[in-house]
C-alpha cells in the first residue's frame, strides 16, 4: 500500500449547529510518517481525529484512513486503525493483563493472552500486571492505555493529546513509545498543543486553526515561513524540566 | 461484521460479569431495600393490611420482586456510564467489534445480576414463612415474567446509561420506577383506594404482573391478568428497546 496515503482528507467540514469547527480541512499524511496536529484547544483537532476514527460523521467532504473511505467504509477503517483518546480509556476495575487480554479477543486474535503479556514486556507494565488498574499512576495507565491500541497491529494510529496531563517522566516514556512505532512503519497521526511535542517527534507539522489547516510541512519547511534566523548569544539557563530531570533521575519509574 | 456478535457480546458479558464479581456489594445493595421493605411491611404494618386471608408474605413478595428488578438495573445504568464517561465506550466504537455486544453485554450482566438479587430475595421471604406448592412449570413462568420485565427496565436504564452528564443523575431515575408499585395491588388490595387512584393502580403495568405472579404462587388460575401481563411484559420490552436504541443511534452519530 505504498502508494496509497494512510489518511487522505478532502474538504471536511463539520459545525455543530452554526457553530463551524472544521471549515475545509485538507491534508495528506504519507504512511509510515509521525505527524503531528498542532493546534490551541478548541481549534478542531479532536474533531478531526473523532471523524477519523469513525465516531463521528463529517457535514461535508472526505477522509480515508488507510485507503478506506470513513463513511463508506467504516468497519474496514475500524480494522485498520486505532484510536488513543484524550483520557485512558482503560478498565479500572479489570487488571492490566486482563485489559490488554479484553482488547485482543474483541480483535478476534488468536493467542491473546501471549499478545498481552508481550506489550505488558514492552511497556514496562509486567510487575503491575496482576494489578486492577485502579491502582496504577497516571503514567501508567496511558502506557496500558498506548498498549491497548497497538493489540492487531493497526497500521494507522490516532493519539489524541497523549501526554496531556502526564509529569515529565511519563511524557517521556510515550514520546520514546511513538518514536519506536515510527521505526516500525506504523503511521501515527498525533494531536498535541505542545510545540516541543510536535518539535521533538514529526516528521511533518500540520497547523489547525480556526477550523483549517493554515501552515503544513516539515519542520524545516515550516521554519522557513519566517524570516531568516538571526544570530543572538543567550545564556542557557537548565530549565525547570531538566533540574526536576536531574533531581530525581530521568530513569526512575513511576511505580 | 454480524458473524461476530455471539462472540463479540460473550466477551463483553464476561467482562462485566468480572465487575460483578469483584463488586458483590452492587448485588447486596440491590436486595437490601427490597428485603428492608419485606420485613418492615410483614412484621410492622402487615396485621394492619386485609388481603382477604392468607399469609401477608405471601401477598407481598410479588411486588418485592419487581421492587428488587427496579432497584437492580440503576447499577446496569451506572456501569455502562462509567464506559462512556471513562472513554471505554468510545474505544469499543472505534474498533471492529459488532456494536451491538457493547450494549449487550451489559444488558445481559443485569439479567445475571437480577437474577441472583432475586434469589436472594426469595431465600429471605421463604425464611419468613412464604411457601408456594407451585409446580416446575408454575415457577418457569414466574421466572420468565421477571426476566422479560428485567430485560424491559434494563433496556431503560441504557437511556440514561448512555445520556447522564453525572453519576447522581444516572441513578436517580430509577426512584419512580421503585415506587411504582405501592400505587398497585403489590402492597394492599386495589379495591379500598379512592376512584382516580384505584383507576391508576388498576391500570399500569405492576398489578397485572404482581397479580399473575400472585396467582402462579398460589396455584390459582391467573384469568385475564395473565393475558395483560404477558401483553405488558413484551410491549415495554419493545418500547423500552426502541428508545434505547434511538438514544443509542444520535449518540454514536
Amino acid at each position: 500500500m505504498t502508494t496509497t496515503s494512510a489518511i487522505e482528507i478532502a474538504g471536511l467540514t463539520k459545525s455543530y449547529g452554526d457553530h463551524s469547527v472544521l471549515g475545509g480541512v485538507d491534508l495528506t499524511v504519507p504512511p509510515g510518517t509521525v505527524y503531528a496536529l498542532l493546534g490551541a484547544n478548541g481549534a478542531g483537532k479532536t474533531t478531526l481525529v473523532r471523524i477519523l476514527a469513525t465516531l463521528l460523521r463529517a457535514d461535508g467532504g472526505t477522509a480515508a484512513v488507510h485507503g478506506h473511505d470513513v463513511a463508506a467504509e467504516p468497519a474496514r477503517v475500524r480494522e485498520s486503525s486505532s484510536l488513543t483518546g484524550q483520557f485512558a480509556a482503560v478498565d479500572e476495575i479489570l487488571t492490566g493483563r486482563e485489559n490488554l487480554v479484553l482488547i485482543g479477543e474483541l480483535r478476534h486474535l488468536e493467542d491473546a493472552g501471549g499478545i498481552a503479556d508481550r506489550l505488558l514486556a514492552r511497556f514496562d507494565l509486567t510487575d503491575a500486571a496482576g494489578r486492577r488498574v485502579a491502582t496504577y499512576s497516571g503514567g501508567m495507565r496511558r502506557r496500558l492505555d498506548i498498549a491497548m491500541s497497538l493489540i492487531g497491529d493497526p497500521p494507522v494510529l490516532f493519539l489524541d493529546e497523549p501526554t496531556t496531563g502526564l509529569d515529565p517522566q511519563s511524557r517521556l516514556e510515550v514520546w520514546k513509545t511513538v518514536q519506536e512505532l515510527a521505526g516500525q512503519g506504523t503511521t501515527v497521526l498525533l494531536t498535541t498543543q505542545y510545540l516541543e511535542e510536535a518539535e521533538h517527534l514529526a516528521h511533518r507539522i500540520a497547523i489547525l486553526h480556526g477550523g483549517r489547516i493554515i501552515a503544513e510541512g516539515t519542520l524545516a519547511e515550516l521554519k522557513r515561513l519566517l524570516p531568516p534566523a538571526t544570530v543572538e548569544y543567550v545564556e542557557k539557563q537548565p530549565t525547570l524540566e531538566d533540574i526536576f530531570l536531574a533531581v530525581v533521575g530521568s530513569d526512575g519509574s513511576d511505580q | 461484521m454480524p458473524t461476530y456478535v455471539v462472540r463479540d457480546t460473550t466477551v463483553m458479558l464476561k467482562r462485566s460479569l468480572r465487575h460483578i464479581l469483584r463488586s458483590p456489594d452492587t448485588i447486596v445493595t440491590t436486595a437490601v431495600t427490597p428485603i428492608a421493605m419485606l420485613l418492615l411491611f410483614v412484621y410492622v404494618f402487615g396485621s394492619a393490611i386485609d388481603t382477604g386471608g392468607g399469609r401477608y408474605v405471601d401477598y407481598l413478595l410479588p411486588g418485592i420482586l419487581l421492587i428488587t428488578v427496579a432497584s437492580g438495573i440503576a447499577y446496569t445504568a451506572f456501569r455502562l456510564f462509567t464506559d462512556v464517561s471513562g472513554g471505554l465506550f468510545e474505544r469499543f466504537q472505534s474498533m471492529p467489534i459488532a456494536r451491538s455486544a457493547v450494549l449487550w453485554g451489559h444488558v445481559l450482566t443485569s439479567v445475571v445480576a437480577n437474577v441472583i438479587s432475586l434469589v436472594l430475595v426469595v431465600l429471605v421471604a421463604v425464611a419468613m414463612g412464604f411457601r408456594s406448592g407451585a409446580g416446575v412449570l408454575a415457577w418457569l413462568a414466574v421466572a420468565g415474567i421477571l426476566v422479560l420485565f428485567t430485560l424491559a427496565l434494563t433496556w431503560l436504564a441504557v437511556i440514561p446509561g448512555l445520556t447522564a452528564k453525572s453519576a447522581d443523575g444516572v441513578s436517580g431515575f430509577s426512584v419512580p420506577l421503585i415506587f411504582l408499585p405501592f400505587i398497585s395491588s403489590a402492597f394492599v388490595p386495589t379495591g379500598g383506594m379512592p376512584g382516580p387512584v384505584r383507576w391508576f393502580a388498576e391500570n399500569q403495568p405492576v398489578t397485572p404482573i404482581v397479580n399473575t405472579v400472585r396467582g402462579l404462587y398460589a396455584e390459582q388460575p391467573v384469568g385475564n391478568d395473565g393475558w395483560i401481563a404477558v401483553a405488558w411484559c413484551p410491549g415495554l420490552l419493545l418500547v423500552a428497546y426502541a428508545l434505547a436504541m434511538r438514544t443509542y443511534r444520535s449518540k454514536i452519530a
